[in-house]
């Protein structure tokens, strides 16, 4: 078993280590880690911030593909949630307030639980395919996101709500330490009980495992609430770094990049057997990335051309027909010195 | 045997010192193998003796190593299914290898539509595709999708499409394991008539009585290597399997006197279920299974038998009647309401609703105790290696690796660890629909020596199997479906093979049994 | 030779007429819905708003989605072999702003919009190869050509454009009128996609390859037929169109602008979908996906006649594709329990 799992984490982890080091070569203060009142500063720092919200909506999304399924709604989720958030902070006449940001916090963390039930309804009991299920969210969701906020930008100041996003917690950003934290709790409830492993036979056979006495439908159905529940505190997150809730631009294209950070990771997009510390290198090779493009000056509307490229030797790193290729080279070469293959021999009848 | 030296005529099909090996393993060595125009030729052997490999070979999958392909007089090297094709080979598997979703006249077609001024005819295309039915007289309706016909029929649009291709060859590969009494036969006027028009047809199959009913030559392979050809009509059944196995039968004859082991059935039984049926399924029907006993059901393929096991595990709901589990009424509705009553169910489609590919030996084995337990309470490691390696032991699991993959197990093995899985729940009953389908003989006698042993210790089965002689050797007592219902009951003791098969052909359902 | 009669057995049908008919086009009866649909639509609005129903709306409606039928038909070339593509919106934008580009340096409409042609079937061969030739699921590949579009959209430039060729924009002003029906060469440009879409579809080897693919691609391959150039070309084809719908709104709105077409392969899938067509492949029609788009249109006129937000359009269409689907599996559901 940890063959496997070694095997496949080696990839994502070379990935990473040769994204890290051009970045360190080309650039030497890209390394730098400062401490300032106790808190480290520096652009890897950045880098574990920003990466919070794509954490912890890969986290969900690594276990909604493991059912075979997939959650196209998430961003949609976060622009909800930020939407719910801010509003009601802003509405409550009291935006310093700890106790008015945590009811905020706490409703729309529950608004998106809400909106992950709906796609789990949707997928386990109207066996809806996913795609479709939650393609539906994802056109509608921020129709309704704009909704709340009544078409504009809400913007809050609010001392409590933008910790989130900025505040410090031992020396780390506290964002950083919630995504972390997130990505433990699941990690360790999958691989201690046994909801990990029967996932996984769901993903890889729900007939089977549904004659076998598995629950898949409660299976299914929790997938989707962890996704839905994950993207809200995602959109928590996302609102308190911009101080505001944008329906439109609130986890725009999260959800690739999500899916892309599974696939980097190893989880196959077909279901079953899942690796969330696959995912977890996958989301900062992506934040890496993109840090690095922003370094390099490219201006980060243009950055997805890096990201196709990614994708692409993602893939071709991956693809059976590249490893055969590359098998018959390096056999070729092995060959150039040995004798010549002996001629057919014809059986008389 | 035979020796293709004696032929007036060449074999179409000329295969001359076949070598085909994968890392690790010598799939074929140095096998001779020819087909003749105008003759049934079936090829048998086990589980990994090389049959799909060599048809593999002659249909283009796979490339040879050494040895020499001649179709009609001409060398061949199979690059690719396109190569074979167009030599004249042409195959029809087992799944059916048509598009579903498209017209009985379109599937056989495709790819062959006539056209005119650049575009596909339509009407001219029904009418060649209804020719070419009719003239291996079938009559459909060629507008209809292939969806909505049953699979035998659609094995016949298989078949009407290789002639359009004008194969001389014809390959089939299992052609009747979904198909019943009737449909065989309507199968096998197809190939007679095809055969008599100079086709030369290979045919594959597990069902020993039919490859004597429709083979005029047998080829026989044994672990890569060829042991002999014969023509049928000169080769015993029993010197058949000989070569196959490469061992006596006595190992199942031995198991006859399961059958006749008094059962105690003035108890309770241990499932009673009284009007299960469902709509379009099953008609109402009785079941009693007591303590240590085997029952046996019986009947032609689509008689009901797995609709039937199907709705006494809940695996599918059931409209009417009811169940008793121990003498009180038990709701089975579900699969979990059957496995929290201690029944257990292996399913006939053992890869798609058996095993769990992707998951180890050890993970499907320890699958139905961990869903009984729910997500919460994982089962102990220490008990997980425990219990898997005393069902990997116990049932002769090969290789014996708890953490191989399952999917790369071999059919017989996937049965056994599946076997395991259920028999690790300790159940009080349990329902084997098909278990020892499509597995080498040597597998198969493993676990019919296993369920003897089972009931015998007390476990109460229920066991489904096409082949009636096996039915008749673990069975205390055999209930007869037909046409979605129960006609009636028999005890093994009394009836013999033939009168098995009398009852199921024969049996007026007026009359009680 | 034995004339045994084999012919499935007698189904004891209540109307063998009506039988034989769904028997053998059951799988029109999605696109019939949608076409119902349609009907109700326009029905209902007439009734609410009085003046719906008119020569001038009605030739609106296609104007205005001239672009979405345009996307809808290569996409449902995709869908129907079981692929998806996800990059359409975002080559549409691209191919939009090159144009503009191309135009605004003084190169001729001539040369400009074969080549913007030609770079979005450069994108969806790049897509098809991936999905091809090296096993990358359509959801992925579709993905990364996403993203490079996207990307190259912003790379030619970061703004719109403003487009002052009198040829492209001649596309978009000059209507063609009968009586107080109207059409623009965009719209028809996007009629002669779709006619041309439909035939080959229904009366091409290559299309019907299309259909079989989508039915069992392993049986299609053993079955003869060129699997692998099939698939490559329909993502060639999904590209081009993407790339024709580029030039169609570029000429629309006067104008290339890099941040189009965000989230409109949601809008072309969904259309595809109520269309007709099944996601998983194998079933659907060209003229299907243009009721889809219709659909669409209609809901996005008949909230702008409410003077409601815009945001409600994609939240209705949302729900409509979710009944539909909702509708279109307990369908499915009932006839396999027939079975």
């Amino acid at each position: 078993m940890t063959r496997i799992l070694k095997h496949r984490l080696f990839w994502p982890l070379i990935a990473l280590a040769v994204l890290l080091a051009i970045n360190a070569i080309t650039q030497p203060r890209f390394m730098k880690i400062t401490v300032r009142d106790g808190e480290l500063y520096g652009a890897l720092i950045d880098i574990l911030r920003n990466s919070a919200p794509l954490m912890l909506v890969a986290l969900g999304m690594t276990i909604v593909i493991a059912t075979r399924g997939i959650d196209l709604s998430v961003g949609a989720i976060m622009a909800v949630s930020g939407a719910v958030g801010l509003t009601i902070i802003d509405s409550s006449g009291s935006p310093e307030n700890l106790g008015t940001v945590a009811v905020a916090v706490v409703v729309a963390v529950l608004v998106a639980l809400v909106l992950g039930v709906w796609n789990g309804f949707l997928v386990s009991v109207l066996k809806i395919q996913p795609i479709i299920a939650t393609l539906v969210l994802m056109l509608a969701g921020r129709g309704v996101a704009l909704l709340i906020t009544g078409g504009f930008i809400t913007t809050v100041n609010s001392g409590p709500f933008e910790f989130i996003a900025s505040g410090y917690i031992l020396g780390l950003p506290f964002a950083f330490l919630l995504a972390m934290a997130a990505v433990a709790a699941v990690g360790i409830f999958e691989r201690r009980t046994a909801l990990g492993v029967l996932t996984e036979a769901v993903g890889i056979n729900p007939e089977a495992s549904r004659l076998a006495g598995v629950r898949s439908r409660s299976i299914i159905w929790s997938a989707y609430v962890l996704s839905g529940t994950l993207a809200g505190v995602a959109g928590i997150i996302y609102a308190s770094n911009i101080k505001a809730a944008d329906a439109n631009a609130a986890g725009l294209f999260i959800e690739l990049n999500a899916i892309l950070a599974v696939v980097l990771g190893g989880t196959s997009l077909m279901g079953g057997k899942f690796s969330i510390a696959g995912t977890v290198i996958g989301v900062f090779i992506i934040q890496t990335l993109e840090s690095t493009i922003l370094f390099l000056g490219v201006p980060s509307a243009q950055s997805p051309v890096f990201f196709a490229a990614v994708v692409v030797i993602v893939v071709l790193v991956q693809s059976p027909r590249v490893h055969r290729a590359g098998r018959h080279f390096t056999q070729a070469i092995r060959n150039r010195g040995s004798s010549p293959v002996p001629a057919d021999s014809e059986v008389a009848a | 045997m035979t020796n293709p030296a004696d032929d007036d005529v060449l074999p179409i099909v000329q295969m001359r010192g076949i070598t085909i090996s994968f890392p690790g393993v010598l799939a074929l060595d140095a096998v001779d193998f020819f087909l003749r125009s105008g003759e049934v030729h079936a090829l048998m052997g086990e589980n990994g003796a090389g049959k799909s490999t060599l048809i593999k070979a002659l249909t283009g999958v796979y490339s040879i190593d050494s040895g020499s392909i001649v179709v009609a007089g001409q060398a061949q090297e199979f690059g690719s299914t396109h190569d074979a094709q167009a030599a004249g080979i042409a195959t029809v598997y087992q799944e059916v290898n048509l598009c579903t979703n498209l017209s009985v006249g379109e599937n056989v077609m495709l790819g062959h539509e006539p056209r005119k001024g650049g575009r596909i005819d339509w009407s001219a295309l029904h009418r060649e595709a209804a020719r070419y039915l009719s003239g291996l007289g079938i009559h459909v309706d060629t507008h209809s999708l292939l969806s909505s016909h049953s699979i035998a029929i659609q094995q016949l649009v298989a078949i009407s499409r290789a002639m359009v291709l004008d194969s001389k060859v014809l390959i089939l590969d299992e052609p009747t394991s979904s198909l019943d009494r009737g449909e065989v036969e309507q199968l096998f006027s197809v190939i007679r008539d095809l055969r008599d028009t100079g086709v030369a047809i290979l045919f594959v199959s597990h069902f020993l009585e039919q490859v004597y009913e429709i083979s005029d030559r047998i080829t026989v392979l044994r672990n890569g290597a060829l042991v002999g050809e014969y023509l049928a009509k000169e080769l015993p059944r029993d010197e058949l399997v000989k070569k196959m196995i490469g061992r006596e039968l006595d190992d199942l004859a031995a198991l006859s006197v399961a059958s006749s082991r008094p059962i105690d059935r003035a108890t309770t039984p241990v499932l009673r279920a009284k009007g299960v049926g469902k709509r379009g399924m099953l008609e109402p029907a009785d079941v009693d299974v007591f303590s240590g006993e085997v029952v046996g059901i019986a009947g032609l393929l689509g008689s009901g038998r797995t609709e039937l096991v199907r709705l006494l595990y809940g695996a599918d709901k059931a409209e009417t009647g009811h169940i008793e589990i121990q003498g009180s009424t038990a709701k089975v509705t579900s699969p979990r309401h059957a496995i929290d009553h201690r029944i257990a169910f292996s399913s006939e489609d053992r890869r798609e609703e058996g095993i769990v590919a992707d998951l180890t030996v050890a993970e499907n084995i320890v699958l139905g105790i961990q869903a009984r337990k729910g997500w919460f309470r994982k089962v102990r490691a220490s008990e997980q290696d425990a219990i898997v390696r005393e069902y990997i032991e116990a049932l002769g699991v090969r290789p014996a690796d708890p953490n191989m993959i399952a999917g790369n197990l071999s059919g017989g093995n996937q049965q056994k660890v599946l076997l395991g899985r259920w028999l690790a729940t300790a159940p009080k009953l349990i329902i084997l629909d098909e278990p020892t389908r499509g597995i080498d003989v040597g597998a198969k006698a493993d676990i019919q020596r296993k369920v003897a042993e089972l009931s015998a210790a007390g476990l109460s089965v229920i066991f489904i199997s096409s082949e009636l002689e096996e039915v008749l050797r673990l069975a205390q007592r055999v209930v007869v479906m037909r046409d979605r219902r129960r006609i009636g009951e028999l005890t093994s003791q009394d009836v013999s093979l033939d009168g098995l098969i009398d009852f199921i052909a024969n049996k007026d359902e007026g009359t009680a049994a | 030779m034995t004339t045994m009669e084999i012919a499935p057995p007698e189904r004891a049908a209540k109307n063998p007429g009506l039988q034989t008919f769904l028997g053998r086009h059951a799988s029109l009866m999605p696109t019939f819905a949608a076409l119902a649909i349609l009907i109700l639509l326009f029905v209902g609005a007439q009734i609410y708003f009085g003046n719906f129903i008119s020569a001038r709306n009605i030739s609106a409606l296609l104007l205005d989605n001239a672009y979405l039928l345009i996307l809808a038909v290569g996409m449902t070339f995709v869908i129907v072999t079981g692929g998806i593509d996800l990059s359409v919106g975002s080559v549409m934008a691209f191919t939009g702003i090159l144009l503009a580009k191309m135009l605004g340096t003084g190169i001729p409409a001539v040369v400009a919009v074969p080549t913007i042609l030609v770079g979005g079937a450069v994108i969806g061969l790049l897509i098809g190869v991936l999905v091809q030739y090296f096993n990358v699921q359509p959801f992925i590949a579709s993905l990364a050509g996403l993203f490079l579009a996207r990307g190259l959209a912003y790379v030619v430039s970061l703004s719109s454009i403003k487009v002052e060729d009198t040829s492209l924009l001649w596309l978009q002003s000059t209507r063609l009128k009968v009586g107080d029906w109207y059409i623009t060469p965009t719209g028809i440009i996007a009629l002669l996609v779709v006619v041309v879409g439909a035939l080959v579809m229904q009366f091409t080897r290559f299309g019907r390859t299309i259909y079989a693919i989508g039915g069992s691609e392993s049986s299609a391959h053993l079955m003869g037929l060129n699997v692998a150039r099939t698939k490559v070309m329909v993502y060639v084809i999904s590209g081009v169109c993407a790339g024709l719908a580029g030039l169609v709104l570029t000429a629309y709105t006067g104008a290339g602008y890099p941040r189009n077409g965000i989230g409109t392969e949601l809008d072309a899938i969904a259309a595809v979908v109520i269309g007709g067509t099944l996601l998983t492949g194998g079933r659907g029609y060209v003229l299907g996906s243009m009721i889809g788009v219709f659909v669409y249109g209609s809901i996005t006129t008949v909230i702008s006649f409410m003077g409601a937000e815009q945001s409600w359009t994609r939240i209705i269409v949302g729900s409509l594709l979710l009944l539909f689907i909702v509708v279109q599996r307990a369908i499915v559901a009932r006839s396999e329990r027939r079975r």
